[in-house]
């Protein structure tokens, strides 16, 4: 942290770092969707109702949002975090009424006349605030059990409204807020909870119902065993080890064969088992209307044609306008969620790698930037922000090549979508914002 | 600040770095080392090799006039994976003029005969130019359905069918073969003939084509630029020795009787005109019913398709007499003045063996021996050639007389270039062994001397022992091709180059059975060859044959032969004609071989002789179709049917 005896000038006070990532991630965004779209028969770079225009005007306005934010108050940002929390609520709520717009199944869009959003994502930059805002207030102690479960509730209720709009995977974004809470104090048995729940989901799926129960049965029988001395003194280790055993057999038994059978939808199932290499069994396969098995497995074909053309880049990568794969359309949603087979198709190795570079300086920058604020809103908020980023760009690179569920959430400032890049301009120059006023202290 | 939150910050960092490096390191396996087959993958996909087929070469007589060229043909392909559900098949089979039942048999029988599992089947070949016109202005209709383009071979003079042969799809068994290793399935191969035999130089090379496509299937352009294709080379043309007119002619003649007319130019070996009969209108092998053709050809009794100028053996008759008289000269033991006092038979093996002439003085000498064809003459010629006492013994003066043989070009197959050309046969003193179980002496073959018993000859045999003598002694392995692309001097023409002298026999012998010959068609059995202004030396031939036909041994009609060369002095075409159970051989093969001749000679026939050529065209020579008991028998159960 540095110690600065004269406040330095405004201009000076803007972490440049940020602002030039931005601005150059956003600009290979630019050029990876013309890479998409452009055809040798193109008269011209500026044509209408081409992604590539839309995406450079969508950079021009986010850039324009950006320098208002720069010019605003960071009181402002400190004032409004539950106000917009509840506006940004309604309009989720609105996207569930007729007034919302399906998109592929989804129903998380708005329509308000002369703007379509998706208000899941404006609710991430409402999320963020209200979080950074609820933890910075004087009254609130972390450490305790309601608190925690307040702020965590800021999270999982937006989430479980888009859970509703068939959009699961703009929901699991909104786990990625456990990561403030995590720098914040949310003690280590909480995420020990949580991966042995997701390992027990896992083994749920890849082990048949019965050999589970015996295992689990046998796990119990072997851990009170071993601490049968304790046993005798203390009857509260057998209550623990045994709900822990009725947890892990009634989630296996039943909550997971439930949800899959009434709760999901086919293709959710269908990526499920695809990303543990599974076929989908018998029992979850859906029927439609007229009875027949719905057959999904586009999402396989997806990431196939997606690994596909990332390894024909090779080292070096094809060159730029070069992707046989990406420019004659081999991969589906080529402009947006699996952006990144441009990169890797005409850039190779070599452009993936550095690319991936800068988005690690970017996180990592934030966190820097995160550690140097005196106001521990601000440093909530700028782990938020890392959190989303990260979230983002782990699962949207790991599902192009594979090893991440395909939950079709875009990577960051680069995938074709006005309102994920707005989103990520207002949540990225807020913190620009806020960064320029360290030294105070903002409630 | 507490200190754990510090740690947890470092933490993060740390989990910010870690988890992107693991995404590195999957592309790093996933793009540099190619683990999982995906990094060529894409070539498959996205890269369409198309093979350009180069123009097969083209084929020309001795005269430059175009024999066989090609001509661009549509096949029928459909793709059934694109085909959408709304495909209206009875309409597409409007177009073609075929039925829809048709249609689903014809798609079944490539799905037998290639697998389901393929992508592209080709439904209907050789459409014609008018269904070809309708269905393109269609064809947007049917996505799934193309049109091939593929250029097929086009018999332009429509003569020839038996020695240029015909191309067709290379089988699965061929492309086992090593020698095919540069084809794939769908590639046109030459099955028999000079296509077959020249296949190398005539198929050129296929070029190849890297083309970019969409997800679509849509071709979008060149891959990297075409920088990877390559050009096709078209197949080289050949020309061949054959002339165009005499050929027409000599398969105008052989339409509709059993055997063969073979014309060589002795001077090259080259081959002017080679008909089998019966001759074949050469369009069958091409076209969309060529496999129907073929397979109607191949179950005619007349046997069409069996090449009988390379393939069928006969026993010479006396036809074969020159070659006794050379033998017997060059041994010395006659001279041309040599006489034998002929009554009408040879007795002197005990057994008559008959002699159509029973005047005095017909066999006075050689010359008239052979203008007469004495029978007498010959055997006793014969004998005294291999019972000569400077042999020691006939097994020796046999094996001597087999060598001689050889020398000629009998006995073997002498290397025309088409493929699967017979050998005849010359018996050899071991074969006498087997049979008489080694006690016999000259007298048991002696009726070799006049080309019957177990001596048999193709007619190309016949007609290049024409050439040597001819030539007076030496030949060239007949062959049709006289140039590769205007290159004589080929690698694979390299053996029809060398000149090949037989036996070294004094040109004195040659002459005396030039005259000889000449003598037969001046005065003696051939005297309907007989040309104003040239002198033609010809013999006749009627070959006597018998044959086991259901166990018994059977008398049937002679073989009628007649071979001739021409000029006599600077020789320059020579022939041998085959007429299977016609008769006597200078009724039947004579004026064919003799209208050869004319028309090679002067370049056309002279008017006089046209009726000749005309009867002769018409004239119906086949012998009553001899079917063996099995087939005799399938027939009567036909026939109750």
């Amino acid at each position: 942290m540095q110690v600065n005896l004269k406040p330095k000038k405004f201009i000076e006070r803007i972490d440049w770092l940020m602002v030039a990532l931005f601005i150059v991630l956003a600009l290979i965004g630019v050029l990876s969707i013309y890479s998409v779209e452009h055809r040798d028969s193109d008269i011209s770079f500026f044509i209408k109702d081409k992604r590539y225009v839309k995406q450079a005007l969508f950079l021009g306005v986010s850039l324009f949002i950006g320098l208002i934010i720069i010019f605003m108050d960071s009181k402002f940002f400190t004032s409004i975090p539950f106000l917009g929390y509840i506006i940004g609520f309604l309009f989720l709520l609105l996207a569930l009424t007729p007034l919302g717009k399906g998109v592929k199944g989804s129903h998380s869009w708005l329509n308000l006349g002369i703007l379509t959003f998706q208000p899941g994502e404006l609710m991430k930059l409402f999320t963020s605030l209200s979080i950074a805002k609820f933890l910075s207030m004087q009254e609130i102690n972390f450490s305790t059990i309601k608190h925690r479960l307040i702020c965590a509730a800021f999270a999982i209720v937006p989430a479980f409204i888009i859970i509703l709009q068939n959009e699961t995977g703009l929901a699991l974004v909104y786990f990625s807020f456990f990561l403030a809470m995590y720098r914040e104090g949310l003690p280590n048995i909480v995420l020990i909870i949580i991966f042995s729940v997701m390992a027990l989901a896992i083994v749920t799926l890849l082990l048949p119902k019965n050999i589970l129960f015996i295992v689990l049965t046998v796990i119990a029988l072997i851990f009170l065993y071993v601490s049968r001395k304790k046993l005798k003194r203390n009857k509260e280790v057998l209550i623990i080890v045994i709900s822990i055993w009725g947890f892990g057999v009634l989630f296996s038994q039943v909550l997971v064969p439930f949800a899959f059978k009434h709760v999901m939808q086919s293709h959710h199932i269908d990526r499920i088992y695809s990303l543990i290499g599974q076929d989908v069994p018998e029992d979850y396969i859906k029927l439609n209307k007229s009875g027949d098995k719905i057959k999904t497995g586009t999402s396989d074909y997806n990431v196939r044609q997606s690994k596909i053309a990332i390894a024909s880049g090779g080292f070096f990568g094809k060159g730029f306008l070069n992707g046989s794969q990406t420019q004659y359309n081999w991969v589906p949603e080529q402009g947006t969620d699996f952006i990144f087979c441009t990169i890797g198709e005409q850039f190779g190795f070599l452009g993936s790698l550095l690319l991936i570079g800068m988005y690690a300086v970017f996180l990592l920058r934030i966190i820097h930037v995160a550690e140097r604020q005196r106001s521990q809103f601000s440093r909530v908020y700028a782990y938020c922000v890392a959190g989303i980023l990260f979230f983002h760009l782990v699962i949207n690179i790991g599902m192009t090549i594979g090893i991440a569920p395909v939950i079709g959430i875009p990577l960051p400032l680069i995938s074709y979508g006005g309102t994920s890049l707005l989103t990520f301009a207002v949540l990225i120059f807020i913190l620009v914002r806020l960064d320029a006023d360290r030294q105070m202290v903002l409630r | 600040m507490a200190d754990f939150t510090q740690n947890r910050s470092n933490y993060i960092r740390i989990f910010f770095v870690a988890i992107p490096f693991i995404l590195i390191v999957r592309l790093l396996f996933l793009q540099v080392f190619g683990s999982g087959g995906y990094k060529d993958a894409a070539i498959g996909q996205a890269v369409y090799i198309k093979k350009i087929y180069p123009p097969r070469g083209i084929i020309f007589d001795r005269n430059n006039k175009v024999l066989m060229n090609n001509s661009v043909v549509y096949d029928l392909v459909i793709e059934p994976s694109k085909v959408k559900a709304d495909f209206d098949t009875a309409f597409l089979c409007k177009m073609i003029n075929v039925s829809v039942q048709d249609f689903d048999k014809q798609i079944k029988k490539q799905i037998l005969k290639y697998g389901a599992w393929q992508k592209v089947f080709t439904i209907y070949r050789n459409l014609s130019p008018t269904t070809v016109a309708r269905l393109q202005e269609n064809l947007y209709d049917f996505t799934g359905v193309d049109l091939m383009e593929h250029s097929e071979r086009n018999f332009t003079e429509h003569c020839g069918g038996n020695f240029v042969g015909y191309i067709n799809e290379i089988s699965k068994e061929q492309l086992e073969l090593e020698k095919f290793a540069g084809y794939q399935k769908g590639d046109y191969i030459g099955i028999t003939g000079i296509e077959s035999m020249y296949e190398d130089v005539l198929r050129g090379q296929p070029g190849v084509q890297y083309l970019l496509r969409d997800v679509k299937q849509k071709i979008q352009g060149p891959y990297k630029n075409g920088t990877k294709d390559s050009s096709a080379i078209p197949g080289k043309s050949l020309q061949l020795y054959i002339d165009a007119r005499l050929q027409k002619i000599a398969e105008e003649m052989m339409a509709n009787k059993l055997g063969s007319a073979v014309a060589i130019d002795p001077n090259t070996g080259g081959i002017l005109a080679f008909a089998s009969g019966p001759s074949f209108n050469p369009d069958l092998l091409t076209g969309a019913d060529k496999s129907k053709n073929l397979g109607n050809m191949l179950v005619d009794a007349t046997k069409p398709l069996f090449n009988r100028a390379i393939k069928a053996n006969y026993p010479p008759g006396s036809t074969f007499k020159p070659i006794t008289a050379l033998v017997a000269l060059d041994e010395g033991v006659i001279t041309p003045s040599f006489g034998y006092p002929c009554g009408g038979g040879y007795y002197a093996c005990g057994r008559r063996i008959g002699c159509t002439h029973s005047g005095g003085g017909h066999a006075a000498n050689l010359s008239l021996a052979i203008a007469n064809s004495c029978n007498a003459y010959f055997c006793h010629v014969f004998r005294l050639a291999i019972d000569a006492p400077k042999h020691g013994s006939t097994h020796v003066g046999l094996e001597r007389w087999h060598h001689y043989m050889n020398e000629f070009g009998l006995g073997h197959p002498i290397g025309i270039d088409i493929p699967s050309e017979n050998g005849g046969n010359i018996p050899d003193s071991n074969y006498f062994d087997r049979v008489y179980n080694k006690n016999w002496n000259s007298c048991n073959m002696s009726i070799i001397g006049m080309g019957q018993g177990e001596i048999l000859m193709t007619p190309l045999q016949m007609a290049n022992a024409m050439c040597i003598i001819a030539n007076k002694g030496y030949y060239y392995i007949p062959h049709f091709v006289k140039s590769i692309d205007g290159d004589s001097t080929h690698a694979k023409l390299g053996k029809y180059l060398q000149k090949h002298v037989v036996a070294n026999i004094a040109d004195s012998a040659y002459n005396a059975v030039g005259y000889g010959m000449m003598a037969v068609v001046d005065q003696g059995t051939g005297k309907i060859a007989r040309i104003p202004g040239i002198e033609v030396c010809a013999k006749t031939g009627t070959a006597q044959n018998e044959r086991m036909i259901s166990g018994k041994r059977v008398k049937l009609q002679n073989h009628s032969m007649f071979v001739a060369y021409a000029p006599r002095v600077n020789p320059k075409i020579a022939v041998a004609v085959c007429i299977e159970n016609a008769g006597y051989g200078a009724t039947w093969a004579g004026p064919i071989a003799s209208l050869m001749i004319e028309q090679y000679l002067t370049d056309t026939i002279a008017k006089s002789r046209l009726p000749l050529k005309k009867k002769w065209t018409k004239r119906k020579l086949f012998p009553i179709i001899h079917l063996s008991s099995t087939r005799l028998k399938n027939k009567q159960l036909e026939t109750k049917k």
